[in-house]
């Protein structure tokens, strides 16, 4: 019991700090906003899983990959495939030439479903899908990349090329995969229809629910022997193979869980917005989660998910306001955190957070004398900080 | 290719060459088992090189490389690792984010891959091992601080902790007393005729005094061969060595 404890909830700490974005994605923000709103928020939070898998890869792993929007797009696209194939059964496309198959396919003259359609008819190889076909991608890329010990800068770049390559694909075969425009029209899983109100709330909690079960995985990961390896690769990676460990494994096996993670997040954005296009798999989403995890703190699973709603609402509110200044304020709010707080969020948290929480509670106990409190508090920080992730 | 030998390390040929310059050039050592062997020598001789080459960092042009009669020079180097053979960098390689008993704990020999590190769990024999160590490395009672706070001295001992632990059958040091203080060096020269009871050791330094205290046998390097071995007096009464090396 303890050790769960400790592992997968990280102790007093990281109950509380889970405790309370449990409480803000569940009571406070659908009791606060209509569901256009709450729907947008749920959209967010989708972007927040690519943001949790860059804390694992990037801030513990030390590998920046801008590659995360590939996963979160095949895991979104493998969605709407299903979605797509429901939705154009022949009933609803027979004023089509070749009725069954989806509208864009039509458009482009196809007569037949592509083979690596078909399996999409069934909702449970779609749901294996979402994972393992970003799994296996990266487990590709991992071992091309890693056994041959290509990292750093150079790794970031390929997997950028990749991203660059994946959307090309897509938007060239349009007929295949329904070209710029994406997978549109999605209407019915199983016969419910995902566009109504309810259904939007439930996406919306089902959507938090998995955001909760992967920052609990992925904080078991990080809690193993395997966490503290990443660190001491991240620090000194010939001494890891030294110690008789094949460094290799260990960064496929992060970038793996990394991948399938960002693409349970698109498929629930297809599940929430109802389509997905290219613009949601290149180069320019893969670097705007890094800034999601950076702005939230690199090191901290539950930052990255604020990174990830502070940057989206600030991006929806000056995009509605002034649309041209966006692009210039992102690029700026990620120099300045580079810049004047590398670990983000999470990292101001640490440094004046806490000792302002612990000032209130010295404040309200009156008998201990403050000041010794706040320096015990600020003792034990660097170590609670990394369990606290 | 060479014959089985008694020899815990044979070096047989061994050359290795970046772009032209043999900075390894036509090796032969040989390493017996229990014994303490000092490479010493001046700058660029290969001395790190050789170490390179044995562990597996650098790739061998040509020549074998046999630990207890295996073929060092084709495997990878979590593979020479796992066959008993460890070795200490030159300046200090320890995880400076982790504390000292984290730092020996991912050293432990145990559950070396993927899974294994899943599903780790601290177990008494883990515990008593680490406390083992750090007691003989000096280290004791530090073993929940972070390792990056420690003195220079106490991380290259930090490190040589890290080797004990996966029990090497050959330990390579690189520089293991290069900025310590006296006193440190004299702790260390301790340390390493203890721990190299039980297993071959090979150490390459420049400090002759810390060199005298712990040899059983000098090998003196020049431009990748070998000039001289033998016994600290013989090689110290060396001509050759004396000009190239200890005349300075």
């Amino acid at each position: 019991m303890k050790a769960i404890y400790n592992n997968l909830l990280g102790g007093r700490q990281g109950v509380i700090g889970l405790a309370l974005l449990a409480a803000l994605i569940f009571l406070v923000l659908p009791m606060f906003l209509d569901i256009f709103r709450l729907n947008l928020v749920g959209k967010y939070l989708t972007y927040a899983f690519a943001a949790v898998s860059l804390v694992l890869i990037w801030g513990y792993g030390g590998i920046l990959s801008l590659g995360q929007g590939v996963f979160f797009g095949l895991g979104g696209y493998c969605m709407a495939m299903f979605l797509k194939l429901e939705a154009s059964s022949p009933e609803n496309t027979a004023i089509q030439s070749t009725p069954g198959i989806p509208d864009f396919m039509d458009w482009n003259q196809l007569t037949q479903l592509p083979w690596f359609w078909e399996p999409f008819n069934s909702f449970p190889f779609t749901l294996f899908a979402i994972l393992a076909v970003p799994g296996l991608l990266a487990y590709i890329i991992g071992v091309a990349m890693f056994k041959r010990r290509v990292g750093g800068v150079y790794f970031s770049i390929i997997t950028q090329a990749i991203a660059a390559i994946l959307t090309i694909l897509i938007v060239g075969q349009q007929g295949l995969t329904g070209g710029i425009n994406g997978i549109t029209d999605l209407k019915t899983l199983h016969g419910w229809d995902i566009r109504t109100d309810s259904a939007k709330y439930l996406l919306y909690y089902i959507n938090g629910g998995l955001l909760i079960g992967v920052i609990l995985l992925s904080r078991f990961i990080l809690s193993s022997k395997l966490g503290r390896l990443l660190l001491a690769m991240r620090d000194k990676e010939d001494r890891v193979r030294f110690s008789g460990y094949d460094v290799s494994n260990f960064k496929i096996f992060i970038f793996c869980v990394a991948a399938m993670i960002s693409a349970m997040g698109g498929a629930m954005f297809t599940l929430q917005v109802g389509f997905m296009s290219p613009s949601f798999v290149g180069i320019v989403p893969s670097i705007e989660m890094v800034i999601f995890a950076a702005v939230g703190g690199r090191m901290s699973l539950i930052g990255a998910v604020y990174g990830a709603l502070i940057v989206n609402y600030g991006k929806t509110y000056f995009s509605e306001t002034f649309p041209e200044l966006w692009l210039f304020l992102m690029g700026g709010l990620f120099i300045a955190v580079v810049m004047f707080f590398p670990n983000g969020l999470a990292g101001l948290y640490e440094k004046h957070g806490k000792r302002i929480m612990e000032k209130i509670k010295s404040l309200r106990r009156k008998p201990t004398p403050p000041a010794e409190k706040t320096l015990a508090a600020g003792n034990d920080t660097s170590a609670a900080a990394r369990e606290a992730a | 290719m060479s014959s089985a030998t008694d020899f815990t390390l044979a070096i047989e040929d061994l050359t290795v060459s970046f772009d032209g310059f043999k900075a390894v050039d036509s090796l032969n050592m040989y390493v017996d088992r229990n014994e303490l062997r000092v490479v010493i020598g001046p700058n660029g001789a290969g001395k790190t090189t050789v170490l390179d080459l044995i562990c597996g960092k650098t790739k061998a042009t040509a020549g074998s490389i046999k630990f207890k009669n295996k073929e060092l020079t084709e495997l990878s180097e979590h593979q020479i690792v796992r066959a008993g053979v460890g070795r200490k960098f030159q300046t200090p390689s320890i995880y400076e984010n982790l504390s000292v008993y984290e730092n020996l704990e991912i050293s432990y020999p145990a559950k070396r891959n993927v899974w294994g590190c899943l599903t780790f769990r601290r177990t008494a024999e883990i515990e008593a091992r680490v406390r083992e160590v750090a007691a003989e490395i000096f280290l004791g009672d530090l073993l929940s601080m972070e390792a990056g706070l420690l003195s220079h001295g106490q991380k290259q001992w930090l490190e040589i902790g890290m080797l004990l632990i996966q029990d090497p059958e050959l330990l390579m040091l690189d520089e293991p007393v290069a900025g310590m203080s006296v006193k440190e060096r004299e702790q260390t020269a301790d340390l390493l005729n203890r721990i190299s009871q039980g297993r071959s050791v090979i150490v390459i330094e420049h400090d002759m005094e810390f060199v005298k205290n712990i040899a059983h046998k000098v090998t003196v390097l020049h431009q990748g061969k070998i000039l001289a071995e033998g016994s600290m007096d013989q090689v110290q009464n060396d001509e050759r060595v004396i000009e190239v090396y200890l005349g300075h």
